[in-house]
């Protein structure tokens, strides 16, 4: 850790103009401060309101400030600017040696168990990253620790610390920022229709009507769904009271033809009709949605680190790399989602 | 006794032109006249009582009464006797060889489709290295199960809740299948909507179809208990009417010995040794029969229901184990302290310690070492199971997914896999089934035994003895001639 600091510091000088190292002392200015029994608890804030996100007070400070900044259209803007000069939760990762990271096992193409797959490795979009994140941070791609992790257990998972982060296809919003930090945007999708080729519905549209809609119990679709339904953006006769455990169990009851169209996320919807060849996606996504890598409030010396991650993921062609080998065949080169987001920092 | 069978048949003789006697009512026709001076007709009923009235201030007249009463005292005992034990035989009978093989049927339909949906799910956990084994119990399972649904219909009155149930499962059955060759087909190709499909599958297995096998099982079961219900209890009509007919001929014969002063009559000896033989008969066939039948209930009904109950209980917390391998985390459930758990995961707690509580049952009804060593093992089966789960799932809480998997559907020994136990304790409790159904078979065949013969023995005893009544009175009636 020592060793590494000057090196990290001139680092960040020379690509930031010393935000990263100033936010970095910031970090550890405080950390000194609040180690010591209550002296001027609120020293820092004045300084560093939204990055004093070390005890509680400055976590409640940083929410607030989060809670009063943030706009659902803005939610990806809210990560911190990259930096890898580590800090507690870094320097806590190196000395366990691995990186351990929840993730999902049934996402085709993002995370999931090829059983064809003798190794047994878990693959996708999601992996390659989390591969990449753990390169970063201990120098082996491979000192990771999977844990399969339910979609409603993504933010519990985090905040009981039993992973260090999510990478799960999980997006970004301002309800979310208030219990977990998140990394900068590495992926943008929004929700989408899927049904079959031969289907009339073109899209998130009337010719929803009188068709039944299969959207996972408690996800993003669902709401949007009912909002939508409630305030007549979409047809009265669209039915769309088939909500399922898991959004996998939509195309299930697709291929039964027990429902006619299913609204999910675009990156899962393409992750659904990877999977048969006789569905596909409608029309475009009706929302914007970023996914980003979510972690323990206050660890920003491994939000940062993350960060930095990703710039180079962006850069040198890795992220375009994973998109081609897993996304590219359904949600094509043309859409929104084929380009990496752009990161802008609080 | 030789002397009194030499006297005998005159006696016979003399009597054997008798049987112009039974018609009572009418052999009053000589005191007739008495009604004669009426001038209006009165009711034949109330003519009949008034001849009657006169013949029983004669001698012979009462003596024939006594004659007639005695005789359809005895045939009347003779008649609810053979009628209560027909009944009840037919209901040991019906325990036999109806309702428990349709209740044993009925629990293997249960049996089967829980097999059938924990070989699916340890089908598919396997994926290419999926065992013959596997593959060939689970379409064993499927025949069985079909097969059986068929002679429950047959079995089943049409418009009953049991043939509604067992319509239900045919109906559910194909596509119950249909799911588990969707998710197969899916996991070949390396597509997760397989599990999607194996959670659909053992969704409408567990909430559906299992459920309903439970149902009709229970029905079965019920009818069962109602045989055994019908079968068992004191023939009370029966031996209340052998007590007064026997009380009759007793007072019958007091009455001759005070008249007459002779100490035996013959007809009346022999009309009393038949109705205390079809007595004594009937308590004692009826005694054993009932015990045999409570035992068969207590020893081997009870037995074979918990122990039914511990194997379905085996049956899915194995489907469940393999399920949140499959599921991997795709379903949970937050319990009342908020806490969530993997639905699977959960699931299986719940069968496991049903499984527990089960054997512990089990194993206070078995009665003797044979019925109470299956159950140890399965125990000690269901122990190590609990341990080696507990390190399966350590495995996947921390990530290690093929190390779990291996503890789960692992083939070889050092795997220590959990199927290892699985194995065991279902294997066990087979045996166990196996034993208690012989137990059962035994004594409930003992008690229908029991009752062999009863029916038609009482019958042609009482009429025997209704003719020794008969005869007797005869006898005393030819001195008035």
């Amino acid at each position: 850790m020592r060793a590494r600091r000057p090196r990290s510091v001139q680092a960040g000088l020379r690509g930031w103009g010393g935000v990263g190292a100033m936010a970095a002392l910031c970090v550890l200015a405080l950390a000194f401060v609040l180690l010591l029994p209550r002296t001027q608890p609120h020293s820092a804030p004045d300084k560093a309101p939204d990055k004093a996100t070390t005890g509680s007070g400055g976590t409640a400070l940083a929410t607030q400030a989060k809670a009063d900044n943030c706009k659902d259209d803005n939610a990806q803007d809210q990560s911190l600017a990259p930096s890898t000069a580590g800090g507690p939760t870094v320097s806590a990762i190196r000395s366990r040696g691995y990186l351990s990271v929840g993730v999902d096992q049934n996402s085709y193409n993002w995370g999931y168990r090829n059983p064809n797959n003798s190794s047994g490795e878990l693959e996708g979009f999601d992996i390659d990253l989390a591969h990449r994140i753990a390169k970063d941070i201990l120098g082996d791609a491979d000192k990771i620790q999977f844990r399969a992790i339910p979609t409603n257990e993504r933010i519990p998972a985090i905040r009981s610390g039993r992973v260090d982060m999510v990478v799960r296809t999980m997006t970004i919003t301002c309800d979310r920022l208030k219990q977990v930090a998140f990394s900068a945007p590495y992926f943008l999708t929004g929700q989408q229709v899927l049904a079959p080729k031969t289907s009339a519905i073109t899209g998130y549209d009337k010719t929803l009507a009188g068709k039944r809609v299969c959207s996972a119990t408690g996800s993003t679709a669902y709401d949007h769904l009912s909002a939508d339904k409630r305030d007549g953006t979409l047809p009265a006769s669209t039915d769309i009271t088939t909500t399922v455990p898991n959004q996998l169990d939509c195309l299930v009851r697709l291929q039964l033809g027990e429902v006619d169209a299913v609204v999910t996320d675009g990156a899962l919807a393409a992750s659904q009709a990877a999977q048969d060849p006789t569905v596909e996606l409608k029309g475009g996504t009706f929302t914007k949605e970023y996914y980003g890598v979510a972690m323990k409030l206050g660890a920003d010396d491994l939000v940062r680190q993350v960060n930095r991650t990703l710039e180079n993921y962006r850069k040198d062609g890795a992220w375009k790399q994973s998109y081609d080998k897993w996304l590219s065949a359904t949600l094509g080169d043309g859409s929104g989602s084929a380009t990496p987001p752009a990161a802008n920092y609080r | 006794m030789t002397q009194n069978n030499n006297l005998a048949p005159p006696d016979n003789r003399t009597v054997l032109t008798l049987p112009a006697v039974p018609p009572q009512p009418s052999p009053a026709p000589t005191p007739a006249p008495p009604t004669a001076p009426t001038p209006h007709r009165r009711t034949a009923f109330a003519e009949g009582i008034d001849r009657l009235r006169t013949a029983a201030t004669t001698e012979p007249g009462r003596l024939r009464a006594i004659g007639a009463v005695l005789a359809a005292l005895v045939i009347a005992f003779g008649a609810v006797t053979a009628w209560q034990t027909t009944s009840r035989a037919t209901a040991a009978d019906d325990v036999l060889h109806s309702s428990q093989p349709l209740s044993s049927d009925a629990a293997d339909i249960y049996r089967s489709l829980a097999d059938a949906n924990t070989m699916a799910s340890s089908g598919y956990l396997a994926g290419l290295q999926e065992t013959t084994a596997t593959r060939t119990r689970y379409e064993a399972d499927i025949r069985t199960a079909a097969a059986k649904l068929v002679t429950a219909a047959a079995n089943s009155d049409p418009d009953s809740p049991s043939a509604a149930t067992i319509t239900k499962l045919n109906e559910l059955l194909p596509r119950y299948k249909g799911l588990v060759e969707s998710a197969r087909a899916n996991n070949r190709q390396g597509f997760p909507v397989g599990g999607a499909y194996l959670r659909t599958a053992n969704d409408t297995m567990q909430n559906q179809m299992l459920p309903a096998a439970e149902d009709l099982y229970q029905k079965e079961n019920e009818r069962l208990r109602s045989d055994y219900a019908d079968a068992t209890p004191y023939p009370w009509a029966a031996m209340a009417l052998g007590v007064v007919a026997l009380a009759a001929l007793a007072w019958a014969q007091r009455r001759n010995y005070r008249r007459t002063n002779r100490v035996l009559n013959h007809g009346l000896v022999a009309a009393t040794t038949a109705t205390f033989i079809v007595l004594a008969w009937l308590l004692t066939g009826h005694t054993l029969a009932r015990a045999g039948l409570n035992g068969s209930y207590a020893h081997g009904v009870r037995s074979l229901n918990v122990l039914h109950d511990a194997r379905i209980a085996s049956l899915k917390a194995r489907s469940d184990e393999n399920l949140t391998l499959v599921s991997r985390g795709a379903e949970t459930k937050t319990l009342k302290d908020g806490t969530v758990m993997d639905a699977y995961d959960w699931a299986y707690d719940q069968e496991i310690d049903k499984l527990a509580k089960t054997l512990t049952s089990a194993g206070a009804l078995a009665d003797d070492s044979a019925g109470r060593k299956p159950v140890q093992v399965a125990n000690q089966s269901m122990k190590v199971w609990k341990s080696r789960h507990e390190l399966a799932r350590q495995a996947n809480d921390s990530g290690d997914y093929q190390k779990a998997r291996d503890r789960v559907i692992g083939t070889s020994a050092e795997a220590q896999s959990t199927g290892e136990c699985f194995d065991n304790v279902d294997t066990s409790l087979a045996s166990a089934l196996t034993h208690e159904t012989s137990e059962f078979k035994q004594a409930a065949g003992d008690g229908l035994g029991a009752m062999t013969g009863l029916p038609e023995g009482s019958a042609a005893l009482a009429v025997l003895g209704a003719a020794g009544a008969l005869l007797g009175i005869g006898r005393r009636l030819s001195e008035y001639r």
